[in-house]
C-alpha cells in the first residue's frame, strides 16, 4: 500500500509519468475494437432481453427437492402455449419462464406448480409482464439518457469548459457502447435492473472523468502565458497527477458493487441486485479507463485545434529543441498556422 | 503551478460545526420517537405482497381521454375495490405524467391472485340482454344456421365460431360498443352468448353488497340498488324478458368484454332494488358487488405489470440486501484504514455518521411522505457508499498533494479543503442529476433507486461538509498526525516526499 503512495508522489510531481496523450492512438485503437466488437455482436448476436421486454410470465418454486423435468412437466401438461425456459436458480429454487399468458392460464401455472411440489399458491413468486410493458420501459429509458447527456452536458460547459463538456461525453457514449456490447457478446439477461445499472454509469463515468478534467483546468489556467508545456502536456501531467485518486475512487466505488454482486449472485442467484450490480460492475470498469484514456485525450485533441494552444505548442517545441514528447499538434498545423499567431510569442520568455 | 499563497484561513470554527451536527442528529433521533417512526416501512419486495402495474389502454384517436381527471377518478375506484379486501397498508398511485401513466397497486400480503383479478377489471360495466347462449366450444354449422331472433346471419356465424377455450378470446378487450350486438364469453370460458345492445350502465349502479341468505339455508346473494335513471331502465328490462323463454330471460353483467354473470330475470323490478342469487361461495359474491359497485371506470387498461413476491422470498431480498450493505461498507472501512492508515479513522467516522442520518432519514421519509424501502433502494443506498467515500478520497489525496508542495498539514488542510470542496461539488452535482433524471423518467422500481441514490449523494455533502472537513482540521492540529507519524496516512513514506514539520 505504501509502495503505492510513494507512486503518488512521483507521478505527482512528474518523476514518473505514463504518456496517456501522446499514445493516444493506441488507446483510440483499443477502444475502436471494442467498440466494434461491441457493434458486431449486437447486430449478429443482438442483447438477451429478459422477459420484462418481451411479455411473459416468470414463476419461481421455492423447494429444495425440486427439479427442472417435474416443474417442466408440471406446466406443459397445462398446456400454455410458447416456448418454456427452465431453470434452477441457487440450490433450492426453481424457476420456469413462459411466453405471455392471461390471468386464466397464469393461474393454471401457478395451481400445477402448487400441486406437483406441495406448496401453496401464495408462496410461488410471480412475475407478470404485459406484451406492451417492455416498449414503455425501453421508450423511457432512452428519453432518460437523451435527457441526461443534454443536461449534464450543458451542466459540464457552464462548470468548466464547452470542449470537456464535448469530451466528457465522448467518454460515457463510449462506456455506453462497451458495456452494452459485452451484454450482447456474453449474452448476460438484459432486464429493467439492468437498465437502472446502465443509467448509474453514466453518472459514475463522469464522476471520475469531472475529477480529472478539474485537475486539468487548474494545471492549464495560466497555460497560455508559460511557454514550459504545452496543453496536451499539462493534461497527461493532470491525469498522472490524479492517477492514484482515480485508482482509489474507482476501487472503493467498485467494493460495494462487488459485494452486491457477491451476495445477488451468490446467495440469491438472480433478480434485481444481480442484474444492477453486474452492469455496474461492468460499467465502472469501462468508466475508469475511459476517464483516463478517452475523455482526456479527446479533451487535448479538440484544444490543440485553437490557435492559442498551437502558438504555445510551437513556443514549447522551440524551448525544448524540438524533442517534445507528448505534443500532438501535427507539424502541418503548425506550419501551416504559425505565422498568424506570431503576435503571441510575445509570451515567450 | 502557480498558487499565490494567500493568508490561511483558521479553518472556521470546527468545533461549532460538529456540534450542530451532534444537535441535529439528536434531533433526528428525537424526532422518530416522538413521531413513532421507529422502523422503516419496506416494500413489498422485501416483505411479500403483490404489486399491479396498470398502463391505461388508449384507442387511436382516443389520446385525450387519458386526463388528470380520468386517471385520478380511476386510482379512487381502483382504491375502493382494493380496500375491500380489508388489507392494512395497501396502496394505490399514479404515477407519469401525460398520456404516460400508470397505476400502481400494491397490497401486502398473500392475497395475490384476488388482487390481480380484482383491479384488473376494469371497463366499464354494462347489462345486456342474453339472445343466445351455449357451451364455450365452437358450434357445428347447422347449429349457426337457425339464427335466435334479432340476430344477423354475420353474428350468428361469429358466435358459431367463437371458441371460448382459446385464452386470446378470453383477453376481454373492452373495445365493445353499448349499441352494438356482440359475441362474448364468460370469463371461465364454459359459456359463450350473443349479447342485446346494452340497456343498464354501471354508472347506473347506486349501491352493491353481498349477503348471506339465512332463511334459505345459507346461500350467498348480491343485492343491487339502482338511482334514478338506471331504476327506470333496469325495470323496462327485467319487465321485457322475464315472460320470454330461456335463454333471452337473462341478463348478462358484462365487464371489460367478458361476461361476469348472467342471472336469469325471475320477475319484473321496478323498485330499483335487485337481488341476484345463485350457487355463490362467500368471496364470489363479495367479488362480483365489487365489481358492480366500483365496475365502472373512465378507462380501459392493461396490466403492464403484475409482481407476487412471497413473503420467504421477501425475507431472503431483505438479508441479502443487509448483507451485501455491511459487506460493502466494511471493505470500504477496511480499504481505507489499510490504505489511509490513521486518517481512514476518518473515512469510518464519517461513513458512520452517513450512515446514521441515511437511517434516520428513512424512518422520518417513511412517516411524512410514506417512503418504502424497496431491493432496489436498498442497492441504490450502497452504491452511494462507494460515492461518499470518493469525496473522501477527492479530499485526502488533494491534502497530500498541497503537502507534496511543501505545505504543512495545518496549511495543506485548508488549501486543499479550497480545491476538493469544488471538485465534490461537481461530481456530486451530475450525481445528482443523474438520480433526479433517473427518477422522473424511470417507471417502479427504478424510482426507488434513483431516490435513495440522490438522498445519500445529499447526505454525502452534507457529511462531508459539516464533518469530514471540521473533523480533519481538528486532527491536523493532534501531534500524532501532524508530526508525520507512520500510522497517520502523512508520513514522508506514504507521501513520498519530505513534508514540513509544523513551524
Amino acid at each position: 500500500m505504501s509502495k503505492m503512495s510513494g507512486l503518488g508522489g512521483r507521478l505527482y510531481r512528474g518523476e514518473t509519468a505514463v504518456d496517456f496523450i501522446g499514445k493516444r492512438r493506441r488507446w483510440y485503437s483499443v477502444s475502436a475494437l471494442f467498440i466494434l466488437a461491441s457493434i458486431a455482436a449486437l447486430s449478429l448476436q443482438g442483447l438477451h432481453l429478459g422477459i420484462e421486454f418481451k411479455g411473459g410470465s416468470s414463476f419461481t418454486v421455492n423447494k429444495a427437492t425440486a427439479t427442472i423435468e417435474q416443474a417442466r412437466n408440471a406446466v406443459e401438461a397445462t398446456g400454455v402455449p410458447g416456448e418454456l425456459i427452465v431453470q434452477k436458480i441457487g440450490n433450492d429454487k426453481v424457476r420456469v419462464q413462459t411466453g405471455a399468458l392471461d390471468t386464466v392460464q397464469n393461474n393454471a401455472v401457478q395451481d400445477a406448480l402448487a400441486a406437483k411440489f406441495a406448496v401453496s399458491v401464495e408462496s410461488i413468486d410471480t412475475q407478470i409482464i404485459g406484451p406492451s410493458w417492455g416498449k414503455e420501459i425501453t421508450r423511457k429509458a432512452i428519453y432518460g439518457l437523451i435527457g441526461f447527456l443534454i443536461v449534464v452536458m450543458l451542466y459540464l460547459a457552464m462548470a468548466f469548459e464547452p470542449k470537456m463538456a464535448i469530451a466528457a461525453i465522448a467518454a460515457v457514449v463510449h462506456d455506453v457502447f462497451i458495456t452494452v456490447g459485452i451484454y450482447a457478446l456474453v449474452g448476460f439477461d438484459v432486464t429493467p435492473a439492468t437498465i437502472i445499472g446502465f443509467l448509474t454509469i453514466l453518472g459514475y463515468s463522469l464522476y471520475d472523468t469531472v475529477v480529472v478534467f478539474d485537475k486539468v483546468r487548474e494545471n492549464t489556467r495560466t497555460i497560455t502565458s508559460t511557454s514550459t508545456k504545452t496543453y496536451s502536456q499539462a493534461v497527461n501531467h493532470a491525469v498522472n497527477q490524479t492517477l492514484v485518486r482515480s485508482a482509489n475512487t474507482s476501487l472503493i466505488a467498485l467494493l460495494p458493487v462487488g459485494s452486491i454482486l457477491f451476495v445477488g449472485a451468490g446467495l440469491l442467484g438472480a433478480g434485481t441486485l444481480k442484474d444492477l450490480s453486474l452492469a455496474l460492475f461492468i460499467g465502472l470498469a469501462v468508466g475508469t479507463y475511459s476517464s483516463i484514456f478517452i475523455a482526456p485525450p479527446v479533451l487535448a485533441q479538440l484544444r490543440e485545434k485553437e490557435p492559442a494552444m498551437q502558438a504555445l505548442a510551437k513556443r514549447v517545441q522551440a524551448r525544448s529543441g524540438g524533442s517534445v514528447a507528448a505534443t500532438v499538434v501535427s507539424t502541418d498545423a503548425i506550419n501551416g498556422r504559425g505565422p498568424r499567431n506570431q503576435p503571441k510569442r510575445k509570451g515567450r520568455k | 503551478m502557480s498558487t499565490t499563497n494567500k493568508p490561511i484561513k483558521s479553518g472556521g470554527r470546527p468545533g461549532r460545526s460538529l456540534a450542530i451536527l451532534t444537535l441535529v442528529l439528536i434531533a433526528m433521533t428525537s424526532l422518530v420517537f416522538i413521531q413513532g417512526a421507529t422502523s422503516i416501512r419496506l416494500g413489498l419486495d422485501l416483505r411479500g405482497g403483490t404489486s399491479v402495474t396498470l398502463q391505461p389502454r388508449i384507442a387511436p384517436g382516443e389520446e385525450g381521454k387519458i386526463t388528470s381527471e380520468s386517471i385520478d377518478q380511476a386510482v379512487s375506484i381502483i382504491r375502493q375495490r382494493v380496500n375491500s379486501l380489508g388489507v392494512a397498508e395497501s396502496e394505490v398511485a399514479a404515477q407519469g405524467s401525460g398520456t404516460n401513466r400508470q397505476i400502481v397497486i400494491s397490497v401486502p400480503g398473500d392475497t395475490g391472485r384476488r388482487v390481480v383479478e380484482l383491479v384488473g377489471q376494469t371497463a366499464e360495466l354494462r347489462f345486456r340482454q342474453v339472445l343466445a347462449s351455449a357451451s364455450g366450444i365452437p358450434t357445428t354449422a347447422d347449429a349457426a344456421a337457425t339464427p335466435a331472433v334479432g340476430v344477423s346471419a354475420d353474428v350468428n356465424i361469429k358466435f358459431a365460431a367463437l371458441d371460448c377455450t382459446k385464452a386470446e378470446n378470453r383477453q376481454g378487450t373492452g373495445t365493445d360498443l353499448p349499441t352494438d350486438v356482440i359475441v362474448v364469453c364468460d370469463r371461465a370460458g364454459a359459456t359463450k352468448y350473443i349479447l342485446a345492445p346494452a340497456e343498464v350502465l354501471g354508472r347506473q349502479i347506486s349501491k352493491a353488497s353481498a349477503g348471506l341468505d339465512t332463511q334459505g339455508g345459507s346461500a350467498w346473494y348480491v343485492s343491487l340498488t339502482f338511482n334514478d335513471e338506471g331504476t327506470s331502465a333496469f325495470g323496462a328490462l327485467t319487465n321485457r324478458v322475464t315472460s320470454l323463454p330461456e335463454p333471452t330471460n337473462q341478463v348478462a353483467i358484462v365487464l371489460d368484454g367478458l361476461v361476469v354473470s348472467s342471472p336469469r330475470i325471475t320477475e319484473a323490478i321496478p323498485s330499483g332494488n335487485a337481488q341476484i342469487t345463485g350457487s355463490f361461495t362467500q368471496l364470489e359474491a363479495q367479488d362480483l358487488a365489487n365489481v358492480l359497485k366500483y365496475g365502472a371506470l373512465p378507462l380501459a387498461f392493461d396490466r403492464g405489470e403484475v409482481q407476487q413476491v412471497s413473503p420467504t422470498l421477501g425475507a431472503d431480498q431483505l438479508n441479502a440486501g443487509l448483507l451485501a450493505g455491511a459487506l460493502g461498507l466494511g471493505l470500504v472501512m477496511i480499504y481505507s484504514l489499510l490504505y489511509y492508515r490513521g486518517l481512514g479513522l476518518v473515512t469510518v467516522g464519517s461513513l458512520s455518521v452517513a450512515g446514521g442520518l441515511i437511517y434516520l432519514l428513512f424512518l422520518l421519509l417513511g412517516k411524512w411522505i410514506g417512503f418504502t424501502l424497496t431491493l432496489a433502494g436498498i442497492a441504490g443506498a450502497i452504491v452511494a457508499i462507494g460515492v461518499t467515500a470518493d469525496s473522501f478520497i477527492i479530499y485526502f489525496e488533494r491534502i497530500r498533494d498541497e503537502m507534496r508542495e511543501g505545505r504543512s498539514l495545518r496549511t495543506a488542510v485548508e488549501t486543499g479543503w479550497t480545491r476538493a470542496r469544488r471538485t465534490i461539488l461537481v461530481a456530486d452535482f451530475v450525481s445528482l442529476i443523474a438520480a433526479t433524471l433517473l427518477y422522473f423518467f424511470a417507471v417502479g422500481g427504478v424510482r426507488g433507486f434513483a431516490f435513495t441514490l440522490g438522498l445519500t449523494t445529499l447526505i454525502d455533502l452534507v457529511v462531508v461538509f459539516v464533518f469530514t472537513k471540521p473533523l480533519v482540521t481538528v486532527l491536523s492540529r493532534v501531534a500524532f498526525f501532524n508530526s508525520g507519524h507512520p500510522l497517520s496516512g502523512f508520513s514522508s513514506k506514504s507521501l513520498g516526499t519530505i513534508v514540513a514539520k509544523e513551524a
